[in-house]
């Protein structure tokens, strides 16, 4: 029986393997069944994001009262939307530190030695962080009311379209900055440099259309910038926006692609040496 | 799906599998950039077999374990297992292969159950059968009871038998584990080797085993040593013992250890071996030789000690130096 079996399995390499969705399922169900089970972790994401828009929007509210650009919004209103991308951010980028974790422990080995396409693994952690930080975006639309807004069903639904690509490309992307690192610390230091700088420069605390020469340009190439705009089109219909909703969303969707395959990439790479 | 019911079902009677080796080793080299970690190894696992590799850190069978569990390409040689290709085949590898890696690779958040219905998924094992399966794997090694409950209460030796179950939950035709007992009082650690030889002998795995300690490596039905990248042994721990002659005499050499030895050669005709300020020397009725040579050479010999022979022995034998180098820099680089 069992040569049967091997003599089968032989030419077709592909079949070898296990499939993609029930160990990218797994993976998935795994990290979020970690999430819960850390309370501390959990009351963090419930707590921060109100703490960040209260404590931020209020201040720069009273310290620039009228900022030109966002009109006639207050600025806890205007900043809204740049807070729920940064909320979507940090959970994005950081729930993929525990790609480093994985690898110092030697979970991530006991993956890789599994009959699991990378494609899986991949997927896998990626959904597993979108579901967590979407769902924490999802959870600040609660305070949209107080920020001036009133959703219908089928703009909530739009909105949570937008928040799952946004948090699905950036959680792509943090997988794809942690998957070659082995530890904490570098990590912190690249989201330091880059992804915070991205956030400023994505319309989130002062619009697109104040902004001078080169710093404009910078916010034309973000795709964060996107994300916000499409926010704000969403959140608040009358408001200015400086493109259309549905570029906006092409964009986004474009952006997703693009950070999955990095990451993708990143897995596949062989690695020929390093005994790690 | 259907293929990999009947393999779970059924691995074979014991004449088909006994006939090919479950690992095999051919001509093995392996280089980092400016260092050769293996160097032409050679050996064969057969099935049912608890396979120990023996070595000190840096002696190359880390590099053989990460090639055998398919993380690493050798440079040239080849390695089988089941007779799949590791480095070409290395799908077909990894659904043979279970792997216990030094690092933990539970999820102590998760419970044990869990944790290796996780693994199964893994494996493409699923649903009622998957259910079954875990529950089997549980009562093999003793923790049935504790299923529902969260790994991190578990004791390490608890842990480590978990990461056992993890790694035979599809059934491998083998089972490679790289220093399994780090960590680990004596206790579990002797717990931990009984329960390998129960899995060897009701799940008729081949089990291979790297350690550096050698009252694991006695326990072991076969045992390769290693020592910088080479193969230097090769047979069953009673084996590799006898081929020493009779006993083995030590002396703490008083003044110049390699003076001592050259005198005590040309003196009594036997082969001797410096090791730092001792000499050693392998002789049949050792307890003959001491008042012979404690006369011969009065005043040179500080102390002088006769053993059976150990498998230290063995490897002080094959290459004329201790297991752990006394500089000890060596020893910190691998691992």
């Amino acid at each position: 029986m069992a040569t049967q079996v091997t003599t089968m399995a032989r030419p077709v390499i592909p079949q070898a393997t296990t499939g993609v969705f029930l160990p990218a399922f797994t993976l998935w169900l795994r990290e979020v069944v970690r999430f819960y089970r850390q309370t501390t972790r959990v009351v963090g994401v419930l707590a921060s994001p109100l703490v960040f828009w209260l404590v931020i929007g209020s201040g720069f509210g009273t310290s620039f009262r009228s900022g030109g650009g966002p009109g006639q919004q207050h600025y806890l209103d205007y900043f809204y939307p740049g807070a729920l991308i940064m909320i979507v951010l940090f959970t994005s980028i950081f729930t993929m530190m525990s790609v480093i974790e994985d690898r110092k422990e030697g979970f991530l080995l006991s993956v890789l030695v599994a009959p699991v396409p990378r494609s899986a693994i991949v997927l896998g952690k990626v959904l597993g962080g979108t579901t967590l930080s979407a769902l924490q975006g999802m959870i600040f639309l609660i305070f949209a009311p107080f920020a001036g807004v009133h959703l219908d069903p089928v703009r909530v639904l739009l909105v949570a379209l937008v928040v799952f690509l946004i948090s699905f490309a950036l959680t792509a992307l943090g997988f794809a900055i942690a998957w070659p690192m082995d530890s904490s610390q570098a990590f912190h230091g690249i989201v330091n440099l880059f992804l915070i700088p991205l956030w400023l420069l994505s319309g989130a605390l002062f619009p697109l259309s104040g902004a001078s020469g080169w710093i404009r340009a910078i916010m034309y190439v973000n795709p964060l910038t996107y994300g916000v705009e499409a926010l704000r089109a969403l959140l608040y219909p009358g408001a200015e926006t400086s493109f259309p909703l549905s570029s906006a969303m092409a964009t986004l969707v474009l952006f997703s692609l693009v950070m999955f395959a990095l990451a993708f990439l990143m897995a596949n790479r062989r690695t020929q040496s390093s005994p790690r | 799906m259907v293929t990999r019911v009947a393999a779970l079902a059924d691995r074979g009677s014991e004449t088909e599998r006994a006939s090919a080796p479950n690992i095999s080793v051919h001509n093995l080299v392996h280089r980092y950039e400016s260092r050769t970690a293996l160097n032409g190894v050679s050996f064969e696992v057969r099935p049912a077999e608890l396979f120990g590799l023996l070595g000190p850190n840096g002696s190359g069978k880390t590099t053989l374990f990460r090639i055998l569990s398919t993380l690493m390409i050798p440079t040239s040689g080849k390695a089988l297992v089941m007779g799949f290709d590791a480095a070409q085949d290395s799908a077909s590898v990894r659904r043979e292969i279970g792997v216990v890696f030094q690092a933990q690779s539970i999820d102590p958040k998760l419970t044990a159950y869990e944790n290796l219905w996780h693994q199964g998924h893994l494996y493409g094992l699923r649903g009622a059968l998957l259910k079954r399966r875990v529950g089997e794997i549980l009562a093999r090694v003793g923790l049935a009871d504790r299923a529902k409950e969260r790994v991190e209460t578990f004791s390490g030796g608890m842990q480590r038998r978990i990461e056992l179950a993890k790694g035979l939950l599809h059934r491998p035709g083998v089972l490679l584990l790289d220093e399994p007992t780090t960590g680990l009082d004596p206790g579990a650690r002797r717990d931990l080797w009984q329960y390998l030889q129960i899995l060897r002998d009701e799940e008729h795995v081949s089990v291979l085993v790297t350690t550096h300690l050698m009252e694991e490596a006695e326990r072991c039905d076969r045992l390769a040593i290693m020592s910088e990248g080479n193969l230097v042994a090769l047979g069953t721990p009673a084996e590799l013992k006898s081929e020493i002659g009779g006993d083995v005499i030590l002396l703490d050499a008083a003044r110049d250890a390699g003076l001592l030895a050259d005198r005590i050669r040309a003196r009594f005709h036997v082969e001797t071996t410096v090791l730092g300020n001792q000499v050693r020397i392998e002789q049949e009725g050792g307890h003959r030789f001491v008042p012979d040579v404690v006369e011969a050479f009065p005043g040179e010999i500080q102390a002088i000690s006769v053993s059976k022979p150990a498998l230290e022995d063995v490897f002080i034998h094959r290459t004329g130096h201790k297991f752990w180098s006394e500089g000890g820099e060596e020893n910190s680089v691998a691992n």
